[in-house]
């Protein structure tokens, strides 16, 4: 397979997952603006949540104060924003469309489809409801894209270096909203603090699809050990650390494997699954939650670099 | 008054045409439209677009599609296909021997300026022996009727002809859209062109190329005009899409980057022009191609399709040579008419042409895609005395040809059904087993009442063309 194939097809993925974690995002934060709570800690709300985006220096570079509608539009659809939902879907459809001969008809129908429809869309005219349609809208294009992904491709390296894109931006993302939010977290043994801040974990948990999951796995109420347990530990939820590790090394070893050829990119990996499946909780609250998801987002970093290194160019 | 290919001058319906016309009688225009808002959704939802250069607002469109087939019957067609298979030998000949022995030069039958100052002819070419003899593994030749008996070629395409994937989508479209009328014809397929291009293609491999030969196809990339084709070329054959970054030359051996490390590339199906292969060799500044490629395929190691120089065979001059050609090089009676053509260069012609501007179609020896010419009977006395000018100052740069009367078909328009100009664009395909042509080709419609021009990037649509029995 080309280079640049595989790497059309990882960051397609990649650039999908941005904009569905982006529309869970601005969900959250849309969610918890409408809690009775100041005015300061509103606008920490919203600047919290480009801060998880990861986009607070683009933004402050356009604006000098953070509020609701810019945030909304900023992340939402600010073609100024390299990163806005618009624009993921946007260099998705561009790299889909390069490599158009390497994904199925549905995928490309879904994303070429999807592109159209966005288009046409009255951003600035968008009053809240159709902003949380538009919202939800994305969301299901992105299920749309991994659902005829996995139903209709072969299960080659095309297939593999697609899930790979998805994987390392989800673990991306987790860790960055960990990292944000770690503060509301601390100190550790306590039951969350307050209908606010409970208020929040509930936003976010919801966000990621896993409010309903934590009640199922732990049967209490929410506490800070046991949400970081879940989001970077518990490698049956879906937007772990743990179990996007599990996938990011599953891909890499099938590439291997078909390769017959090993690299940095294995061997990165398979380290940093095994320290997730071997801490416990406890030990990372000791050493420092911060620490621990600053170390995660560099190590990330590191591994899409590697990969990149190995396998796209 | 030109030729309508449905209805005859007697009002009767041609034969070919029989059961369309039946069928024209029973479809309403809420059908006719229903049916070209499908076509137009199958083609946007496809993303079966191309581009207009300098053109901001339509970053991608699609080219227009009228439902109702333009019909050729088999024998109209047997004679078109050893017209065209014979036009594309004689071209072929021609290349192999400017760019070698140089014998028609010598002969005295192409002034020898018309080839050392053609812009298109590669030096660099000549004494480089083309893998299998084949310069032209690709040609479209542009056909016209202007009555009931002949074929005209308007224009031969040697360089990088493009439009298979319409003609190949318009089938697709057919099938789907009017499954009965279909049917009824039993038209000659045409969905093997993918195949029969990838055999012409794995036929030209270097002698030396050892196993199955890769092959991929060269594309400048996304936002080149005709990029959905590659694309869809590419994937209908099973070979790599690439763009100048994914190849390499190393010791004069062509490679792809891959997930796995270099990848030997045998043949390349180039989508870029010439100018752009080889920075090395070429234009300097050139970052579509690769460098070194000219030299991997002066060494043999790789085949490029169509190979670099074809240019000089399919300028509007050259054009005018061809049925010599066919007589020098084959020693046969040219099947396919060319169209009358005044050479500006020479004094008598261009005296004619000067006195006769008012009837006469003006064009660049190397314009293309309809730009830069004068349609004499539409220009207004003021454009036609300033062409006269330009005309005197750069006689060496013009040809003239009358305005032809192109055949008309029954074409879908907003108020019902009315006769619109077309052409015909078939693909003829050489390998180094011989000539391969699916039925049929790419039909080019004028939808503006009145109009000749068919080129896409003017208005142009397409139809699909069938080779029926009848």
């Amino acid at each position: 397979m080309l280079s640049r194939t595989a790497d059309s097809l990882y960051w397609f993925s990649r650039y999908v997952e941005r904009a569905d974690y982006l529309a869970r995002m601005l969900e959250a934060a849309i969610r918890l603006s409408s809690l009775p709570i100041r005015r300061e800690d509103a606008e920490n709300e919203w600047a919290s949540a480009l801060a998880t985006a990861g986009c607070m220096d683009d933004f402050t570079a356009l604006y000098d104060r953070v509020s609701p509608a810019k945030v909304v539009r900023f992340l939402a659809y600010s073609k100024r924003n390299p990163t806005s939902i618009r624009n993921c879907l946007r260099i998705a459809r561009r790299n889909a469309r390069q490599v158009r001969t390497a994904l199925t008809a549905e995928m490309w129908d879904t994303i070429n489809s999807a592109w159209l429809e966005l288009n046409k869309l009255d951003f600035d005219g968008m009053d809240a409801s159709a902003m949380a349609r538009f919202l939800e809208w994305v969301k299901e294009i992105s299920l749309r894209i991994d659902g005829s992904g996995y139903r209709t491709m072969l299960r080659n390296d095309a297939y593999w270096f697609a899930r790979l894109g998805i994987f390392l931006e989800r673990a991306d993302n987790t860790a960055r909203i960990l990292d944000v939010k770690y503060h509301v977290l601390l100190p550790e043994n306590v039951e969350v603090g307050g209908g606010l801040d409970y208020s929040q974990w509930a936003a976010i948990l919801r966000a990621v699809s896993a409010l309903t999951a934590y009640h199922h796995v732990y049967h209490e109420s929410l506490k800070p050990l046991r949400i970081a347990d879940l989001l970077l530990l518990n490698a049956k939820m879906p937007r772990s650390l743990a179990s996007c590790y599990g996938a990011i090394c599953a891909n890499l070893d099938s590439l291997a494997e078909a390769y017959g050829k090993q690299g940095e990119a294995q061997r990165l990996a398979r380290s940093m699954r095994n320290r997730l499946e071997n801490v416990r909780i406890e030990q990372v609250f000791d050493s420092g939650l911060h620490e621990f998801c600053e170390t995660v987002i560099a190590d990330n970093a590191r591994l899409g670099a590697v990969i990149g290194e190995q396998y796209l160019v | 008054m030109s030729l309508d290919e449905m209805n005859a001058e007697d009002g009767s319906v041609r034969r070919p045409y029989a059961r369309v016309a039946d069928w024209l009688t029973t479809v309403s225009p809420e059908q006719m439209e229903r049916r070209r808002v499908e076509a137009e959704l199958f083609y946007r939802r496809g993303g079966i677009t191309f581009a207009v250069y300098g053109d901001a607002q339509g970053e991608e469109r699609i080219i227009p599609y009228d439902i109702i087939p333009r019909i050729l019957s088999t024998q109209e067609w047997s004679k078109l296909a050893a017209g065209l298979e014979q036009r594309v030998k004689a071209l072929n000949a021609y290349l192999r021997d400017i760019y070698g022995p140089q014998e028609i030069l010598k002969a005295g039958i192409v002034p020898p300026d018309l080839v050392w100052r053609n812009p298109a002819f590669r030096p660099e070419m000549c004494g480089v022996e083309a893998p299998h003899g084949v310069y032209i593994h690709i040609g479209g030749i542009d056909i016209v009727r202007v009555d009931a008996d002949d074929f005209y070629v308007l224009e031969d395409n040697a360089r990088t002809p493009s439009g298979v994937s319409y003609m190949l989508g318009g089938r697709e479209i057919s099938i789907r859209l009017m499954p009965e009328l279909f049917r009824s014809h039993r038209v000659a397929p045409i969905e093997n062109y993918p195949n029969e291009l990838l055999a012409t293609l794995r036929s030209v491999a270097p002698r030396g190329a050892t196993g199955e030969p890769t092959i991929a196809l060269l594309t400048p990339g996304q936002y080149n005009s005709a990029f959905y084709e590659h694309s869809f070329l590419a994937d209908a054959m099973g070979v790599e899409l690439v763009e100048g970054y994914d190849l390499f030359v190393r010791d004069d051996v062509a490679y792809m980057r891959t997930t796995e490390g270099p990848k030997r590339v045998d043949v390349i199906y180039r989508r870029i022009d010439d100018d752009f292969i080889d920075p090395l060799v070429f234009r300097p500044d050139s970052a579509l191609g690769v460098s070194g490629l000219y030299g991997a395929y002066a060494a043999g190691n790789v085949t490029i399709a169509n190979a670099m120089g074809t240019g000089a065979a399919d300028d509007k001059v050259i054009y005018s040579y061809v049925p010599d050609f066919v007589r020098f090089y084959l020693g046969e009676k040219p099947i396919l008419k060319n169209v009358q053509t005044w050479r500006c260069r020479e004094a008598d012609d261009l005296r004619y042409v000067l006195d006769h501007l008012a009837e006469l179609v003006v064009k660049e020896v190397h314009g293309s895609g309809g730009y830069g010419m004068l349609v004499g009977p539409h220009a207004t006395k003021e454009e036609r005395t300033n062409f006269a000018e330009r005309l005197k100052a750069h006689p060496d740069n013009y040809v003239a040809q009358p305005t032809l009367a192109l055949s008309t078909c029954p074409t879908f328009v907003s108020n019902g059904v009315a006769p619109r100009h077309v052409d015909l664009r078939p693909f003829v395909l050489t390998g180094a087993n011989g000539v391969r042509i699916v039925p049929g080709g790419l039909t080019r419609v004028a939808l503006r009442e009145g109009s000749l021009v068919v080129n896409s990037s003017q208005g142009g649509g397409t139809k699909d063309t069938w080779v029926i029995e009848c």
